[in-house]
C-alpha cells in the first residue's frame, strides 16, 4: 500500500499507543506497543505473559503421560498434534515402534485438525479485515470436524486422544464415513471460501504487498509452516523429516515466493486441499490391528536426550526432552511455532499502517497460548 | 554432511572443543563461553556447513552449572548439530548473544534470561519477557522456590 504522508506545516511527534490486551484483533492476551507517526508504524514491541502457565516447570514435575495432556493447552487449535509430538518423542526414545493402524489414524486426525485450524484462521481472517460472512461458513465447516473429534474421543478441542505407546482406545465404528462426508462437503464448499473472499478486490488491496517477509529474514527469524512457506521458504517438516504416516501420501508442499500477506492467505488455502488429499488417499485403507503397545505404568526414559519436530497447523513444534533416567523429565522445552513467528511482527508492520498490522497479524494466525505457554 | 565430517571440519576451527554422540540423535558440540560467538559465526557462514536456521534455543540448569543450547539446522544441506555451552557461575552467568546471526535468537534469549538469569552480552534489548519486571528469582531454575504458587511433590 502507498504509505507516504501529505507534507504538510504540521510537526509530526511519535506517540505510544496499546493494542491489546483485549484487542479483538490480537486473537487472545497479547498486548502490541505501538510507536506510531501519525498513522504510520515506527515500532511495534509484543508484551508477553498475561497467560504463562510455566508448562515447561510443571512438565518437570509430572510423568510423560501427564505432559501429553498439558500439551494440549498450548496451541489449542492444534491440540491433537502437539500430544502426537509428545507421544512420538517418549515412543522414539523407548525404542517403541508403532502399529501402522496408530500411523494411519493419527495421521488423518492431524490432518483434520489442520483443516479444523485452518478454516477458524480463514473465518477470523476474513472478519479481521471486515467481511464478517466469512467466520460462519468457516465455523460451520469447522464444526462438522469437531462432530468427529466428539464421537471419536468425546472432546472438541483438548482432545487427549494420543498416549504414550498409541491411541487411547480405538476409533469409532462411524469414523471412516463421517470422514468421508465431511471430506465429500468441504469439497463442494472450499472452492466457496475462493468466491467469497480470496477473488475480493477490497480484500486483495488489503493484502498484496502488504507485511512482506523476504527467504533470508523468514530463515533468519526462524519462520516455520505456512509463515516461512509463503515466502518461498521450504520448511515442512512432513516433507523433511517425516513422522506417523506421512512418508506413505504424496502431497504438494504449498509454496510461493511474494512473502505478502496475501501468499501466506493462499498458501494456507492451498494447504487444506493437500490434507484433504492426505486424507483420501489413507481413509480407505486403515490397516487392521492394535492401537496400544505395551508401556510399563510408570514409563522411565533412558538418560538421554530427546527431540522431535512435527508441522503443526502453525508451523513446526518441536520438544525437546532431558532425561536423567527417572519417571519425570529434567527439563522439556517446547519450540512452539507462534513464539517465533511472533518475533518477525515488527519486521513485517513497520512503515505499514495500522490496518496493515491486523492484515499481517491475521496470517501470522497467532495463538497465544502456544506463545506464553 | 555426516556428523564425521562434521566434526573433522569443525574441530579444525578452534581447538578445545568437545564432541558427544551418545545420549542424542545429533552431534553435540561443548563449546566454551569465550570460543562461542567465533564458533556460531563460522556455523553459520561457512558454506559447508551453513547453519542458517537456529530452531531451537532453551536454557538448562545442569545444577550447578548453568547453560544453553543451540539446535541448529541447515536449510541446504539438512544436516542438524547441537551447540551447548555452560558456566558454573550462577551469580553472574553471561554469554554472548548470536543476535547478529540468527534474527530470532532475540526473543529466545530473552526467554532464557527471564528463566534463568542468564545474561547475553551485546543483546539489543535484555528485559523480562514473560514475567513482570519486579519478579524475583528465575523459576526455570532447579533451585528455584515459591511456597505460594509451586506444588512440591
Amino acid at each position: 500500500m502507498d504509505t507516504t504522508i501529505v507534507k504538510s506545516n504540521f510537526k509530526s511527534e511519535e506517540y505510544f499507543i496499546n493494542m491489546g490486551p483485549q484487542h479483538p484483533a490480537t486473537h487472545g492476551v497479547l498486548r502490541l506497543l505501538l510507536t506510531i507517526d501519525g498513522e504510520i508504524i515506527k515500532k511495534v514491541e509484543p508484551d508477553l505473559g498475561y497467560i504463562h502457565r510455566s508448562i515447561e516447570k510443571m512438565c518437570e514435575r509430572d510423568s510423560y503421560q501427564q505432559i501429553v495432556h498439558l500439551t494440549d493447552r498450548m496451541d489449542y487449535l492444534s491440540s491433537h498434534i502437539n500430544n502426537e509430538a509428545v507421544c512420538l518423542t517418549v515412543e522414539n526414545a523407548l525404542q517403541l515402534e508403532m502399529p501402522d493402524r496408530v500411523k494411519v489414524i493419527r495421521t488423518i486426525l492431524s490432518e483434520l485438525t489442520r483443516i479444523a485450524s485452518h478454516c477458524l484462521w480463514w473465518g477470523v481472517m476474513g472478519m479481521d479485515v471486515g467481511a464478517l460472512t466469512t467466520y460462519f461458513y468457516g465455523f460451520r465447516d469447522r464444526e462438522m470436524i469437531n462432530d468427529i473429534f466428539e464421537e471419536t474421543c468425546g472432546a472438541r478441542l483438548t482432545m487427549n486422544y494420543n498416549i504414550p505407546g498409541g491411541l487411547m482406545f480405538d476409533v469409532h465404528p462411524n469414523f471412516v464415513k463421517r470422514t468421508k462426508d465431511f471430506i465429500a462437503h468441504f469439497k463442494t464448499k472450499l472452492p466457496e471460501y475462493d468466491t467469497l473472499l480470496t477473488g475480493n478486490v477490497i480484500f486483495q488491496k488489503r493484502t498484496k504487498g502488504v507485511g512482506i517477509l523476504t527467504k533470508e529474514d523468514a530463515i533468519s527469524f526462524g519462520a516455520s509452516g505456512p509463515v516461512g512457506r509463503a515466502s518461498g521458504y521450504s520448511c515442512d517438516v512432513r516433507k523433511h523429516h517425516p513422522y506417523s504416516a506421512y512418508d506413505r501420501v504424496t502431497f504438494n508442499e504449498a509454496i510461493k515466493t511474494e512473502g505478502d500477506t496475501f501468499a501466506r492467505y493462499q498458501v494456507r488455502i492451498q494447504e487444506m486441499w493437500e490434507s484433504i488429499s492426505i486424507i483420501e488417499q489413507l481413509i480407505d485403507n486403515i490397516p487392521d490391528g492394535d492401537v496400544q503397545v505395551a508401556t510399563n505404568a510408570v514409563i522411565k526414559l533412558p538418560k538421554g536426550e530427546y527431540y522431535q519436530k512435527v508441522e503443526t497447523a502453525r508451523g513446526e513444534l518441536g520438544v525437546y526432552i532431558i532425561s536423567t533416567g527417572t519417571k519425570n523429565p529434567y527439563r522439556v522445552k517446547f519450540r512452539s511455532p507462534g513464539f517465533s513467528n511472533l518475533s518477525l511482527l515488527n519486521h513485517i508492520a513497520v512503515g505499514g499502517k495500522i490496518g496493515d498490522l491486523v492484515a499481517s497479524m491475521a496470517t501470522l494466525d497467532l495463538v497465544i497460548p502456544d506463545i506464553d505457554r | 554432511m555426516t556428523n564425521e565430517a562434521l566434526q573433522n571440519l569443525i574441530s579444525s576451527w578452534i581447538p578445545d572443543l568437545e564432541f558427544a554422540e551418545e545420549e542424542s540423535q545429533f552431534l553435540n558440540i561443548i563449546v566454551a563461553p569465550e570460543n562461542l560467538h567465533q564458533l556460531m559465526t563460522e556455523l553459520k557462514i561457512n558454506s559447508k556447513t551453513s547453519f542458517d536456521y537456529l530452531f531451537c534455543l532453551s536454557g538448562v540448569d545442569w545444577q550447578p552449572e548453568l547453560g544453553v543450547v543451540y539446535h541448529l539446522e541447515s536449510t541446504a544441506h539438512r544436516h542438524i548439530v547441537v551447540v551447548k555451552v555452560k558456566t558454573s557461575d550462577r551469580e553472574n552467568p553471561v554469554f554472548d548473544s548470536v543476535c547478529d546471526i540468527w534474527k530470532t535468537a532475540e526473543f529466545h534469549e530473552r526467554e532464557v534470561f527471564d528463566f534463568f538469569g542468564i545474561k547475553f552480552n551485546n543483546h539489543p534489548n535484555l528485559k523480562r519477557l514473560f514475567l513482570t519486571e519486579e519478579w524475583e528469582g528465575f523459576p526455570l531454575r532447579k533451585d528455584y522456590e515459591d511456597d505460594i504458587n509451586m506444588v512440591i511433590k
